[in-house]
């Protein structure tokens, strides 16, 4: 076997990779507008987006199936409007999709949220799971080791590039850091990918013409509701059976699990299920104690240096 | 489930490669021992390795009472399956309250492994650990929990994690926010040796090869630093960063911006995803002050800030505002400070 060989080789087995996305505000874009006047932030002032590394994970998972065959699921634990990033993993390249949607998941910390995902990836065959690094939101990392602890399987964590798969085994390297290692496990395994492995590619114009009306049933509801605003429950449960219907017949109905469908244990799930909890939020107002004015002229600045050294803050 | 002992020692997970000690273990230590004082619990390192028995003493040096020893030749490399099962089967025996790691590579590998097979709570990143009383919606009161305190939401919350009634209560701290004590080298304390049992199933990983480079600078150690953000302008102008830092015997650093402008190398960043310092002196030229940068220097005892924009937000918390343009400001700096060390 090779080891400075690039995933080419040997492999002749296809894969079932399953890829873990969140849909996550843009932290990066906050502004005041996007603050409440307590402090908290205003999440729904800021645009939803797939988390950046998530993306790096749909990534490598489509050039394994690009390269070796097989078949890439996209699986999310959010909202209802977590399709839009279900839509967009089918647009870049993804064979199916899976929104996990269930009230009972609010408030599931880390811990909650790997059980739950826990219980929807056992219910599907996979050989590699896949996630970004991190979250945008909460940055935590958390998710992908304790995900493989409740699969019962191997991680490699801050993955930075595959070098070889030959249908038992992976090999990869992994980002350390001030440095590089590479590993190799056997599979089944979870990858958390770091967001240097990979440019993601955009969305195929053929796919998102395919999928852009692929819908969960959820998502079909609300906008049924919104055009049907006089229909009665029963009515309205009718029509989204029968558009559930036509869109499935298309291969365009996004499937929709709650938490009874994935056989999770309630005691496990949302704000029960969650050893973590928020005693405090402060909102960041830094401010230095005392400060001045320092006149950008030469004798302003003279005066400014001649006071750090006096104060010996440099020699 | 581990049970909720509030008589638990507090313990923190000393990290070594190879027989040599992190400094992040260390940097946790001062922490630590305040944590354990306030409780009136005993301070415990849990030290895992290959042949790491000298490593004991200067964890004792540095504030242990005990060091949990688990010592096996197929623990010569960290692995996460194999390191979190001894954790647990450790954390299960002896029913700490509190259990700390650093959130480096290893630790944020580690930690939540052992976190999801204790079914315990686990806080990333920390920046701050304290002891305090919650009061929940119910009217019930926790005395004397661990405060988990961490910047949420990209650095622009500060948001305070409790566990009560799962334990034991579990962080991991950011590297640098925690100043390293001092040690003393005529400290006592106790080694106890743990008995190991593990399986080559318990290694599923197969180190091949390992690349490690030394940083090209230092950052947590430098007492001066001298960053520029973006609006330095390009990677030639950035040449006045190096200019003052040279003349000063400071480190030149950027922010996360500057980096990906490629102004200069990902080591010298400071920031949220970058180094976290706290530098007798930083100067930001050219920062707006993005909260994710600021929570990576506002520790430092003193600020001086070079911005023309009078709104950026790094004015809020510098102790020396220069309104200016950091060309015309930057070269009368070295100038001043030439001219003070020609006069001594």
């Amino acid at each position: 076997m090779s080891k400075s060989s690039s995933f080419v080789k040997e492999a002749t087995v296809p894969y079932n990779c399953v890829v873990l996305i969140k849909q996550v505000p843009d932290t990066k874009k906050i502004t005041g507008q996007a603050m409440n006047d307590d402090g908290t932030v205003n999440r729904s002032a800021l645009p939803a987006i797939f988390n950046p590394e998530d993306l790096n994970a749909l990534e490598l998972a489509l050039q394994i199936k690009d390269k070796f065959g097989g078949k890439v699921t996209a699986i999310t634990m959010g909202l209802p409007a977590a399709g839009a990033i279900l839509r967009d993993a089918l647009f870049r390249g993804a064979d199916d999709a899976i929104l996990v949607t269930d009230q009972r998941c609010a408030a599931s910390d880390t811990l909650a949220t790997s059980y739950i995902l826990s219980c929807a990836v056992k219910k599907l065959d996979y050989d590699i799971v896949l996630c970004g690094r991190q979250a945008i939101d909460g940055d935590t990392a958390q998710v992908g080791p304790q995900l493989a602890e409740k699969l019962g399987i191997t991680q490699i964590t801050y993955v930075e590039k595959l070098l070889e798969l030959n249908g038992k085994t992976i090999t990869a390297q992994r980002n350390i850091g001030n440095g590089w290692q590479q590993v190799k496990a056997k599979l089944p395994i979870l990858l958390t990918i770091v967001g240097e492995a990979n440019e993601p590619r955009v969305a195929a114009a053929k796919k998102l013409m395919r999928y852009k009306n692929a819908q969960a049933p959820v998502e079909i509801k609300q906008r049924l509701k919104v055009q049907n605003p006089n229909a009665d429950e029963q009515t309205l449960s009718q029509l989204v059976e029968r558009k559930c219907g036509m869109l499935g017949e298309k291969g365009l109905l996004i499937k929709q699990w709650d938490l009874d469908f994935v056989g999770a244990d309630l005691t496990w799930c949302g704000r029960n299920g969650s050893p973590t909890k928020v005693h405090r939020i402060q909102s960041v107002v830094l401010t230095a104690k005392e400060s001045k004015n320092v006149e950008p002229t030469d004798g302003g600045i003279a005066e400014m240096i001649h006071e750090l050294i006096r104060d010996k803050t440099i020699a | 489930m581990i049970n909720v002992n509030r008589k638990g020692e507090v313990w923190v997970f000393a990290e070594q490669h190879g027989g040599k000690l992190e400094d992040i273990p260390l940097e946790l230590m001062s922490k630590a021992r305040h944590l354990a004082d306030i409780l009136g619990v005993k301070l415990a390192s849990m030290l895992l390795g290959g042949n790491c028995k000298t490593v004991a003493k200067k964890l004792i040096q540095y504030g242990s009472d005990k060091v949990y020893l688990a010592e096996h030749p197929l623990l010569e490399h960290y692995q996460a399956n194999s390191y979190a099962k001894v954790i647990y089967d450790l954390i299960h025996k002896y029913e700490p309250q509190i259990v700390i790691y650093g959130a480096s590579i290893t630790g944020r590998d580690l930690a939540p492994r052992v976190a999801s097979a204790a079914k315990a709570g686990l806080t990333a990143d920390c920046t701050d650990l304290q002891i305090g009383d919650h009061t929940s919606a119910k009217g019930e009161t926790h005395k004397n929990l661990l405060f988990q305190v961490r910047p949420a939401f990209g650095g622009n919350i500060i948001a305070t994690i409790i566990n009560y009634d799962r334990w034991p209560q579990m962080a991991t701290v950011r590297e640098g926010v925690m100043p390293m004590p001092v040690p003393d080298t005529k400290r006592k304390g106790e080694i106890v040796v743990e008995k190991v049992q593990l399986a080559q199933s318990e290694f599923p990983i197969e180190i091949l090869a390992e690349h490690k480079q030394a940083k090209k600078v230092n950052l947590k150690a430098a007492r001066v630093i001298i960053a520029g953000g973006a609006g330095v302008g390009s990677k030639d102008n950035f040449k006045l960063i190096w200019n003052l830092a040279n003349c000063l015997g400071a480190a030149p650093a950027a922010t996360r911006a500057a980096v990906d402008l490629g102004f200069i190398d990902r080591d010298h960043q400071v920031g949220q995803t970058g180094t976290t310092v706290r530098p007798s002196l930083y100067v930001a030229v050219g920062i707006s002050g993005a909260i994710q940068h600021q929570a990576g220097m506002n520790q430092s005892q003193k600020i001086i800030a070079i911005n023309n924009d009078p709104n950026a937000p790094i004015f809020q918390i510098a102790h020396y505002k220069i309104l200016g343009d950091l060309n015309m400001v930057v070269p009368k700096m070295i100038k001043a400070i030439k001219e003070k060390s020609i006069k001594d």
